[in-house]
């Protein structure tokens, strides 16, 4: 199990070194350099002095050196000022190093935000928090929600019931965020005017009125597909031998279920929730841009429309870094749950 | 000057109208169907079940729609009538008496047209970028599956690899506007579209090695009507001028292939992985096959039942990325009237008006809930072979 979980974490530290290698060169690419520059200096600056900028923040270093130095296994070099040829910072909005210092990744610097002008971390890490909240009340809400319409559906396979809540939970994966966004604003906001249709408030209090909304949008999707997995697992329970018997031994068919079924029922919706994690992180960020929150998802909008490289840096690293992570708790959790899976 | 209006129940009549010619159409195929289901194998046993009729009925509304487009529209999708500017459901335009039955958006083109030649885009795109992400799919998820090893170890990192990216960041990464003047969209489109011609190629050389009067035909058509597919899309150098993808286009259509290929790969994989024990493909192998041969002809058509549930779940799920590139306002022109980018203008004017959202929100839903009805029932079907 141990080298396992090694083998799977070595794989992973490959992974994400291959994919920030990718992310930095397609943000590195010389037109979203030059958006960069124009969006960094004054209007109307000509070609040469966009240029000078670029080479004034070390943006024209080689490239291999440069990813070396955010990753933290190269000192990164301070910038000349041309003017007194003396080493500066960077960025005056960031404490980066005047002399060549390991200063990347791996050492916890994650670089300068030049939209937000501060360091990516004092910027990021509150985003992920409010996401955080986010991402819990919509757990809260999605889990049990989905669990109880697949285990009603799954009990007793091809009655009324079944097929209306199969069909409900077909509709409510046919259903994207800004779909369901935007007709639960109508009805809940426009119309009838019980709840906020922004949540920028949200960052200062969480209330029931603000907060609603971007819960019950973010959770309508996941909802269906959950309860579809909860339902074929039941549904394949119910049909195994041991219900049988515990049916024929006389118990009441209500505690075949809560005693017997569910325990078996709910080891495959247990991966199907964790794998669900990196569908809801493209979710929070529809809903957070639709419901102007300011979390994670805000955060990458305006990196990638900004071409902040740094953050956006940031941003997919830990966006990749909780895909994996929730793969691999969900293998590990599911040989945990189920005796008869071992891991060699 | 004041705008005359026409009641609610003359608006639910005026769109069924506008709709004639989908109806005839509708009509007419759904009852031949209906007929004749006896005959028509998988698709007539979808009429079996309500929830199969639902399915196909909705779909093939929207193929009629996209199809009709324009005899359904009552006007251009891009123009706009400064007067009718947010103008409520149910609106006569004045200069030609016809109406804007679902209302004016903010740039005052009419709601109900933009929402008919939308499903053009979607249908067109949805479905042609689900099929290159299936060859891909297939014809690198065939020998990832069938030898294993090494190959399988590469392939199945490198799937992985692109599964890790959340998808949103993979659209803003490669559908900038920036990227175009780069050569990776043509680059990544060279290698995409290569996978068609490879695939059928490779099908009818295993197939007809031996019989060179229908090999050179088959051969030769699919080189030509390839090669010409190929030379329109990736170097718009079509000498006949039909294909033609704009630029733009092309990008958002690599983009959609590229993330959904890894997810055929790996259904495939884990197919031919289930296929390859049966005594069928022992039997072929005895008999000398080559490897290729046993995976087009004998493991593929075994794994079609699977393949084609996720096709028609698949084509749902690139119409919801489309939309999603359109809400982010990524790729597609600005004003396109396409259903993604009608939500995201409708959206941020949700507070004052609410009558332009409906109609593109309503209508990508019901696409989308088509296709995952047809493709429950697929499923349901193939389960009782």
């Amino acid at each position: 199990m141990l080298s396992f979980i090694l083998r799977r974490l070595g794989t992973m530290a490959l992974t994400m070194l291959c994919l920030t290698l990718v992310v930095f060169f397609l943000i590195n690419l010389d037109p979203n350099l030059k958006k960069l520059a124009i969006s960094q200096t004054e209007m109307h600056t000509s070609a040469e002095q966009l240029e000078s900028w670029l080479v004034n923040h070390g943006y024209r270093q080689n490239f291999f050196s440069r990813y070396a130095q955010w990753l933290g296994i190269a000192p990164k070099q301070p910038v000349i000022n041309p003017e007194t040829g003396e080493p500066t910072k960077r960025f005056s909005f960031c404490n980066d190093p005047v002399v060549p210092t390991f200063s990347g990744v791996l050492q916890g610097d994650f670089g300068c935000s030049t939209k937000f002008k501060t360091t990516v971390a004092s910027k990021l890490f509150p985003a992920l928090g409010a996401t955080g909240i986010l991402m819990f009340w919509v757990l809260v809400v999605m889990v049990p929600i989905s669990l109880l319409i697949g285990i009603l559906a799954g009990m007793r396979e091809g009655t009324r019931t079944d097929r209306t809540l199969s069909v409900a939970s077909i509709a409510s994966t046919a259903t994207p965020e800004y779909v369901s966004g935007v007709i639960f604003t109508v009805i809940f906001a426009s119309w009838l005017g019980w709840l906020n249709g922004s949540a920028a408030s949200a960052s200062r209090g969480i209330t029931f009125y603000n907060f609603t909304l971007p819960v019950m949008t973010l959770a309508i999707y996941g909802i269906g597909y959950i309860a579809r997995m909860t339902r074929a697992s039941m549904v394949e329970v119910m049909t195994q031998q041991y219900i049988r018997t515990a049916r024929l031994k006389g118990l009441s068919f209500g505690s075949v279920v809560v005693k017997h079924a569910l325990r078996n029922a709910l080891i495959a919706p247990f991966t199907v929730i964790m794998l669900q994690f990196p569908w809801l992180l493209t979710g929070v960020v529809i809903v957070e841009v639709m419901f102007r929150y300011q979390g994670f998802g805000y955060t990458l909008v305006e990196a990638a429309g900004n071409n902040d490289i740094d953050l956006l840096l940031g941003c997919s690293l830990v966006s990749v870094f909780i895909v994996l992570i929730t793969q691999l708790i969900s293998d590990v959790g599911y040989a945990f749950l189920n005796p008869r899976i071992r891991v060699q | 000057m004041q705008l005359e209006y026409i009641g609610a129940f003359d608006v639910v009549l005026g769109v069924l109208a506008r709709f004639w010619p989908v109806w005839i159409a509708l009509v007419v195929v759904m009852g031949a169907s209906f007929a004749y289901k006896k005959r028509l194998g998988l698709y007539g046993q979808l009429f079996d079940s309500a929830v199969g009729i639902a399915g196909v009925g909705i779909c093939l509304f929207w193929l009629f729609t996209a199809i009709f487009a324009s005899t359904v529209a009552p006007f251009n999708p891009l123009a706009q009538v400064a007067i009718m500017k947010d103008a409520l459901p149910g609106a006569v335009e004045p200069q030609s008496g016809l109406v804007y039955l679902f209302g004016g958006d903010k740039l005052a083109r009419d709601v109900f047209s933009r929402m008919v030649y939308g499903s053009q885009i979607v249908l067109i795109i949805a479905p042609a970028a689900t099929g290159f992400a299936l060859m891909v799919g297939i014809t690198l998820g065939l020998p990832a599956g069938y030898y294993g090893g090494k190959i399988d170890t590469v392939l199945s990192f490198l799937a992985n690899l692109v599964l890790a990216f959340p998808v949103i960041l993979l659209f803003y990464l490669l559908v900038t506007p920036g990227i175009m003047d780069t050569p990776i969209p043509y680059a990544m489109a060279g290698l995409f579209f290569l996978f068609p011609i490879v695939f059928f190629s490779v099908l009818f050389w295993t197939r007809y090695k031996k019989r060179p009067d229908r090999l050179y035909i088959l051969l030769g058509l699919t080189l030509i009507i390839g090669g010409w597919v190929y030379a329109g899309l990736v170097f718009d150098a079509d000498p006949f001028r039909i294909i033609h993808i704009d630029p733009n286009q092309l990008n958002i259509f690599v983009a959609v292939v590229f993330a959904s290929s890894p997810g055929v790969f790996r259904i495939v994989r884990g197919l031919v992985m289930d296929i390859k024990t049966r005594d069928y493909v022992a039997a072929a192998q005895t008999r000398g096959e080559s490897p290729w041969y046993i995976m087009l002809w004998e493991i593929l058509p075994n794994a079609r039942g699977p393949l084609i549930v996720d096709a028609c779940l698949r084509i749902g799920y690139t119409t919801i990325l489309l939309g999603t590139l359109g809400y982010f306002g990524l790729g597609l022109a600005p004003e396109s009237p396409d259903w993604g980018t009608a939500i995201k203008d409708a959206s941020r004017l949700l507070r004052s008006f609410i009558h332009p959202a409906l109609p593109p929100t309503i209508a990508l839903m019901s696409f989308v809930l088509g296709l995952n009805l047809l493709a429950d029932s697929l499923r349901e079907q193939s389960m009782k072979d």
